[in-house]
């Protein structure tokens, strides 16, 4: 039996106590309540233009990404120990990218093994022996946890590149608070506003100490045609910052500017959207349009700072993952406070029989993809499907690592015209400035729409959910 | 502000201004078409629409007849044709995305809105249908413009809108005129009968002037008091003087915030003087005709101008 976030472990009449008003109120609203309001969203989302592309779809070039009215409610308590164990781990990241690109200590006492760390595809040499100005990495994580019970939370993965999904984080408060105010005078629920704000305070102190006292901060987008593009300009806009493509930038004399109806202006920060490949074509995708001529070079001059860094995508690494554990003990010299999902690494010729022989129950997982796509859900999965996925994963063990199917928590969501559970997961998001890490109240809750399924991805036709943290 | 995102600005601006004039010449042309006329004349109104619109040569090019249906479903509706009124909200709502930093909330929703509701408007073909549809078109501008004006701070953002709207505007004018020039005669010519009459109230209507007309002139509908509303006149926002006008304060306002005149400001403000020592005799006597291809050239050079001076 899955633990569910109302019902708990689903004992007759029991109710999570975070989740006792909430279960009154759905109680007392008549189903086509419910509905109306469903619909209500939805209109005013595809109104405002909240909408995101699927890659290979051509006709439904823009689609919204289903939101589920029932919100995901988390307890002060069980908030305290998931900010104290993300801030530990964001913490770790930026103290293992900081080594990896300069004294590589990690490697030396035995940590890591190096041929992960120095082959892996997202490592940059051009970032050997090189600090990004004020020494963060990782300005903007999302790490991706899991509930399979009361106590149990697990990181599923963690986000160091381009973490994408704050928008809705926050355009789901706004719904919310649009559809249901009076829910809100009966929760306490901590406000997820502010992130904006601490966004651009901590993009403004990451900048270069040689930048103006008022540093110029812009947002840089692959352009109107990406996926994420509607929440590039959300950003921009919040910040009120610039939103420029790359053909907006120039670099001269190693500094970066970008076209302005009044002339040239210096930029000291861009918060970029934009992969590794595709940020300069003169040092990584020739072929790139999307990116900005001599940006490296300002870079590696400490002209300007990138946020996140370059060279990050090694923390995002799913084989780098599986040495969490004991990365965030090496560097803080704590226990980790946020456990990983127990994983077997596929390079591991003992791991790779276990998986071998369990193939219906486990998943497999690239190590380099993301997005839900590559992967084997063992028990979902037919029997051709495992037989084509074990000829991969023997031809190529080092490419995959495989978990236990886990036991994903559900959560209450309106299906049609009744509410019914279905499989969450949650990724809350980590700024990281000079003064320290810090975590938005909140964060976006993935569900997997259709019954049973653990695929929350928003490409594979998952939804989202506002998120409560409460006060007290 | 970003050059490109001044450039989305104005073509939001540019063509949000054209679906409107698209609109108000497929409604004054199916009125005259409605009325009873001899064999061909309903024919060269729709001819004349195309060539009002400025697509007679794309039109004739994409190989149809010149048929009622025909003609209504290029200038509303095809996608092969850049400047259908369906072309012209798709490229004003992928602007609009493109700068949607610089767009208040109420003006992006206003565009995004119309974009969304093409698909439900549909197509019609019945008339009073394609009526209906016209009509909503009017309605999404006013839309646009009144979120606009009441939801945008006066800086750069705003008088890029404005700049390419003021641009299109008189664009539009021009060649409406261009397209009816032989029927607009100086005051003593003898004229032709009903039929030019119907034509100088459809010319009246496309730029919703025919009640302003009586008001300014309180006399019948004369060729060359049409042509003094249409070129010269002040009150008259469509006249090509009022467009002129527009521009120029555009131009200047943005001059004002920048604080630096260049050649766009220069070239309009000239224009302008001229506009303003002109009188129709004068321009008569040398030929309607000419002024406007003048005045489309300069139009021309103008906003190359100002793509110069900001847009790149």
């Amino acid at each position: 039996m899955f633990f569910d976030e109302m019902t708990g472990h689903g004992a007759a009449g029991e109710v999570r106590e975070s989740y006792r008003a909430l279960s009154r109120w759905l109680a007392d609203s008549p189903p086509d309540l419910l509905e109306a309001r469903s619909k209500q969203a939805e209109f005013y989302f595809r109104r405002m233009g909240i909408t995101f592309a699927v890659y290979g779809q051509v006709n439904a070039s823009e689609r919204l990404i289903p939101f589920d009215i029932v919100p995901r409610i988390l307890s002060a308590s069980e908030w305290l120990l998931l900010e104290a164990g993300l801030v530990q781990r964001v913490a770790a990241l930026n103290l293992f990218l900081k080594d990896i690109y300069g004294a590589q200590e990690c490697i030396r006492a035995g940590i890591i093994p190096a041929d992960i760390v120095l082959t892996n595809p997202h490592f940059r040499p051009e970032m050997t022996g090189r600090r990004p100005p004020q020494d963060i990495w990782v300005h903007i994580a999302g790490v991706d946890l899991v509930r399979t019970d009361e106590d149990a939370f697990y990181v599923l993965e963690d986000n160091a590149r381009t973490p994408s999904g704050v928008s809705y984080m926050l355009e789901n408060r706004e719904m919310m608070m649009r559809l249901f105010p009076d829910l809100f005078s009966e929760y306490p629920v901590r406000p997820v506003e502010n992130y904006t704000d601490m966004l651009l305070h901590s993009l403004k102190t990451s900048a270069p100490d040689s930048a103006s006292r008022d540093p110029c901060v812009v947002v840089l987008t692959p352009g109107p045609f990406n996926s994420a593009y509607y929440e590039h300009s959300f950003l921009a806009d919040k910040l009120g910052v610039e939103l420029v493509e790359g053909s907006d930038l120039y670099v001269d004399d190693a500094l970066v500017y970008m076209r302005t109806t009044e002339g040239p202006r210096r930029v000291d920060v861009i918060y970029r959207r934009v992969d590794d490949d595709f940020l300069d074509p003169l040092t990584f995708n020739p072929d790139s349009a999307l990116g900005v001529p001599g940006l490296m070079l300002a870079y590696q001059a400490g002209n300007v700072t990138l946020a996140n860094a370059v060279g990050t995508g090694v923390a995002d690494d799913k084989a780098v993952y599986t040495y969490m554990p004991e990365i965030i003990r090496f560097f803080t010299g704590e226990d980790p406070i946020l456990h990983n999902v127990p994983t077997w690494r596929c390079r591991e010729p003992d791991a790779l029989k276990e998986v071998l022989s369990r193939l219906d129950e486990v998943v497999v997982k690239e190590v380099g993809g993301s997005g839900g796509y590559g992967m084997l859900v063992g028990p979902a999965a037919t029997k051709d499907e495992i037989e084509t996925f074990r000829k991969k994963l023997i031809a190529d063990p080092a490419a995959f690592i495989a978990q236990p199917t886990l036991q994903l928590s559900t959560a209450p969501t309106f299906c049609g015209s009744q509410l019914s559970g279905r499989h969450v997961d949650l990724r809350p998001f980590v700024l990281t400035g000079p003064q320290g890490v810090q975590v938005a109240p909140g964060g976006l809750t993935r569900v997997a729409l259709k019954e049973g399924s653990l695929v929350v991805n928003s490409s594979q036709g998952g939804g989202t959910k506002d998120t409560w943290v409460l006060d007290v | 502000m970003l050059s490109r995102t001044a450039d989305s600005l104005y073509w939001v601006g540019r063509y949000v201004e054209r679906a409107d004039f698209l609109a108000r010449i497929l409604e004054s042309t199916l009125r005259l078409s409605s009325v009873p006329s001899r064999d061909g004349e309903v024919a060269a109104a729709w001819r004349t629409a195309l060539n009002s619109a400025g697509v007679s040569a794309a039109y004739d090019e994409s190989g149809r007849d010149v048929t009622e249906l025909s003609v209504r479903d290029f200038l509303a509706f095809s996608p092969d044709n850049p400047s259908s009124i369906c072309s012209c909200i798709n490229r004003a709502r992928t602007n609009a995305r493109s700068g949607r930093t610089a767009l208040t909330v109420e003006l992006w929703e206003a565009i995004n809105g119309a974009w969304n509701a093409l698909e439900e408007q549909g197509q019609p073909t019945r008339r009073d249908e394609f009526s209906e549809f016209l009509g909503w078109v009017k309605s999404v501008t006013l839309l646009v413009e009144g979120s606009a004006s009441r939801s945008m701070m006066r800086n750069a953002a705003y008088w890029f809108l404005r700049l390419g709207g003021a641009l299109e505007r008189a664009d539009n004018t021009a060649r409406l005129l261009d397209a009816k020039y032989h029927l607009l005669l100086p005051e003593g010519e003898p004229v032709g009968g009903q039929l030019d009459y119907f034509q100088w109230t459809t010319l009246l209507r496309q730029v919703s002037a025919l009640t302003a007309y009586r008001w300014v002139y309180r006399d019948s509908v004369k060729p060359w008091l049409v042509a003094d509303l249409l070129v010269l006149n002040r009150q008259m926002p469509r006249s090509l003087a009022s467009c002129q006008a527009s521009i120029v304060e555009y131009l200047e306002r943005l001059a004002a915030d920048y604080g630096r005149r260049g050649p766009a400001q220069r070239l309009a403000s000239a224009r302008l003087g001229k506009l303003e020592e002109a009188s129709m005799e004068v321009i008569f006597q040398s030929g309607l005709h000419e002024y406007i291809e003048d005045f489309l050239d300069e139009n021309a050079r103008l906003s190359q101008a100002v793509i110069d001076q900001y847009l790149t």
